[in-house]
């Protein structure tokens, strides 16, 4: 039996939200996280960690792959993880010069099993990403279970094989006292999946001890109930 | 301007070293000049001592134009026998450059020592001293080369002999006699002395009691007399350190595809796997020489992450690497002669596999993160390290993940806080321009990247105190007015961001550290900024400037 036959599903901690995934995150597959703006880059990155993080609890390794003018941008700080949970041991950082580079080096870490979970960064609209290199991602995370989570930042959706798509946007937090910035707060939109339904929108909030995402209100927007049924409203972001 | 060097013609006009280069023409109005260019003629020589690896892993220069090998154990029959030392001398410009000559010397002098032992594998000895010294003389001669070459039982009486000798002689100590002093390549001054003192050849030096002549002369004559007359041991540092284990191949027929080299390398990689396993060990370093028929070497080296002496890691982590060269390799007229050296041998006890696989996990994962790190360079692929500071920029470390096998725990940060350190930290942190309600206040409002942030939440300060106890100065603050105030007459959001920002990052020897507040801020749209105001208000500055240090998620 191939492991992805049935993909694995890591429940998210949000009962609405793996009801529309049919379970939660799937392992094993290739999921695509759009930053809504590049200003929300650092929150896309968050997330990403945090579904490594419910995914594979474990300390299995992950890999980061990003492009050197990323890092122009902003590094990714060993402690700033540490803070949303994740061991930095767990990281192997990978710095690649060109996005080229970057999908030809993906590919090799997807296919080793050893991995647990790569997180692929890309920034803008490179050319070498198309739907033949997601497809080629796509089956080597089926092929060896690794979970792979594409994470684009300043670049718009092309057509993918990846097993979900989601947009995710800052959100004020939940203020602590004394009005304090509160725990990681972001919107998530659900904007494609394959095989099952799409749409939706949920803010989130992340729980670093309990390692695990709750579910705050959006104001005005009325959160569909059932939204794993099919007549649910599609909610587009 | 004068004449540096000359090639074999030239001499033979009677022109000399040292000549003005106007009188050289004179004599010779057809005379060829090239400018002497030394950083070239050093580079030619290293090239040579690099060819000359082949014939023994212990090589030395003599610059200027001289190059020593050390062949005990290099040759059969030799290996007990008393040391003898040769030395070959070129004397030619190559490609018409006049002032290019190279010495090549040889020297059988030292013991054999651990590391050459292996070398022995080598499928071929030269059956004689002299038949390997016109070896050598062979293959430098067609690479357009004139040489000299003696061989003597020190180094320094082949490179002396090589340099010098003018007569044959019977013996190699009436040879040393006979040489001129400037043999002993003394300072201008004690050999002026000498020579007043009618003291032309080693043999009149040779005989006389040493004490007179280290008080006349200076102590540093004494010296070289005892070394040149092999009174006292000395051997040459070879350029490279021997390496642990070293396989070789020569071929009679060059190999003249890059996939052929790469097969022998493979053969290579599991005799060195046979020596391995004998010795309980692994090698974490390959490195595969591949000698050109015309003199020209090229190296390719892999690391792993973990020991290993599985063929099959080698072989591959060759391909990698070969496959990403930046200037491919040329074979040219054919390799003949290649070697793989294992610099370090690390213990590596034989493994069962578990029964759960998770050593096989660890070892897949490290195999990747070898293959990676070969074909992408090692400093792309990196692991953090904690660092025992507070400065948050220096807080943590990413060395090359092939050095870091075992993952070194994290501390953990505090239960119950939301995160206090961003996910993207800027290094150098970056300027902005803060409008606060008093000057050592909280932020209310904030310019980066030309767009106007609200702050409508915050928490400090976090106060960051710079590392008084590295630098030289009294932490107390003495309020340096310049330090960090935008050059008059500018915008401050113009100011040249880096280079202020790098005083930031990095304070100078002697300048005072500026405290840092720490603002953790949310803005209207909920995006949450970490900012620092840099330096207290009144106390250590009194205009402080702010910048955003990092964002969180």
């Amino acid at each position: 039996m191939r492991p992805q036959d049935a993909p694995i599903h890591a429940s998210l901690g949000v009962d609405s939200l793996d009801r529309a995934l049919g379970g939660g995150i799937a392992r094993g597959r290739l999921h695509e996280l759009f930053a809504a703006e590049p200003a929300d880059g650092p929150v896309a990155a968050a997330f990403a960690a945090m579904l490594v993080l419910r995914a594979l609890p474990s300390s299995t390794p992950l890999l980061w792959l990003r492009q050197e003018d990323a890092e122009g941008g902003g590094r990714l700080s060993a402690s700033g993880l540490a803070q949303i949970g994740l061991d930095p041991a767990r990281l192997v950082l990978l710095v690649l010069r060109d996005p080229v580079m970057l999908l030809r080096a993906a590919a090799d870490v997807v296919r080793c099993p050893a991995v647990g979970a790569a997180v692929i960064e890309l920034w803008k609209q490179p050319r070498a990403l198309d739907l033949t290199a997601s497809r080629r991602l796509e089956m080597a995370a089926e092929e060896s279970g690794v979970t792979a989570l594409m994470l684009r930042v300043d670049g718009d959706p092309i057509p993918s094989a990846a097993h979900t798509r989601w947009q995710v946007s800052s959100a004020p937090s939940i203020a602590l006292e004394a009005d304090a910035p509160g725990h990681p707060a972001f919107d998530i939109a659900l904007l494609r999946q394959r095989g099952r339904p799409d749409g939706g929108r949920w803010r989130l909030e992340w729980d670093r001890e309990c390692s695990t995402f709750r579910e705050t209100p959006i104001p005005g927007v009325v959160v569909p109930a059932a939204a794993s049924g099919p007549e649910a409203p599609q909610l587009r972001a | 301007m004068r004449v540096v060097a000359l090639d074999a013609r030239a001499l033979r006009l009677g022109l000399a070293p040292g000549l003005t280069l106007a009188d050289a023409r004179a004599r010779v109005p057809e005379l060829a000049a090239i400018d002497h260019d030394s950083y070239a003629d050093r580079l030619w020589l290293e090239r040579i001592a690099d060819g000359c690896d082949r014939w023994t892993p212990m090589v030395s220069l003599d610059p200027p134009d001289g190059v020593t090998l050390d062949i005990t154990g290099c040759v059969e029959g030799l290996l007990l026998a008393p040391p003898i030392s040769a030395r070959l001398e070129q004397r030619r410009a190559t490609s018409g450059r006049v002032g290019r000559e190279a010495i090549v010397s040889q020297d059988f002098s030292t013991a054999d020592p651990d590391g050459v032992r292996s070398s022995a594998r080598s499928e071929r000895l030269w059956s004689g001293e002299s038949a390997l010294a016109a070896d050598v003389e062979q293959r430098l001669t067609s690479a357009g080369l004139t040489i000299r070459f003696a061989l003597a039982d020190t180094p320094e009486a082949a490179q002396a002999l090589a340099r010098f000798q003018a007569l044959p002689a019977t013996d190699e100590a009436q040879a040393i006699r006979r040489l001129p002093i400037a043999a002993l390549r003394l300072e201008e001054e004690p050999e002026t002395a000498l020579r007043r003192a009618g003291l032309k050849t080693i043999g009149d030096l040779a005989d006389r009691p040493t004490a007179p002549l280290a008080a006349r002369f200076g102590e540093g004559l004494v010296d070289a007399l005892d070394l040149l007359l092999g009174r006292t041991d000395s051997r040459i540092t070879p350029r490279r350190a021997l390496p642990a284990l070293l396989f070789e191949r020569r071929f009679a027929e060059p190999v003249a595809r890059t996939d052929d080299a790469l097969a022998v390398l493979d053969d290579l990689a599991r005799e060195a796997a046979t020596v391995l396993e004998e010795r309980h060990g692994g090698g974490r370093r390959f490195v595969g020489r591949l000698y050109r028929s015309d003199g020209a070497v090229r190296e390719v080296a892999i690391e792993t992450g973990l020991p290993t002496r599985d063929p099959a890691v080698p072989a591959r982590l060759f391909r990698e690497r070969i496959d990403a060269l930046a200037d491919p390799i040329d074979p040219g007229f054919g390799f003949d002669m290649i070697r793989l050296a294992v610099p370090a041998v690390e213990p590596l006890a034989a493994t069962q596999l578990r029964l759960e696989g998770g050593r096989v996990a660890e070892e897949a994962l490290a195999a990747l993160i070898d293959r990676l790190s070969t074909r992408l360079g090692r400093n792309r692929v990196r692991r953090f390290v904690a660092q025992g500071t507070h400065i948050p920029e220096q807080q943590a470390l990413g060395l090359p993940a092939v050095e870091l096998t075992d993952p070194v725990p994290w501390p953990q940060p505090p239960a119950g806080e939301p995160p206090l350190r961003p996910l993207h930290l800027f290094d150098p942190p970056q300027r902005i321009e803060v409008t606060a309600e008093v000057p050592d206040g909280p932020p209310r409002r904030f310019r980066w990247r030309r767009i106007v942030h609200e702050v409508v939440r915050f928490e400090g300060p976090e106060r960051i105190a710079g590392e008084w106890w590295r630098v030289a100065v009294n932490h107390l603050p003495d309020p340096p007015a310049s330090v960090l105030r935008p050059k008059p007459g500018r915008d401050a959001m113009d100011c040249d961001e880096v280079e202020v920002a790098d005083r930031v990052a990095v304070p100078a020897k002697g300048k005072p550290l500026l405290t840092r507040d720490y603002f953790r801020v949310e803005d209207v749209r909920g995006r949450r900024f970490w900012l620092f105001r840099h330096g207290l208000y009144e106390r250590e500055t009194d205009s402080p400037d702010w910048y955003v240090h990092g964002l969180f998620a």
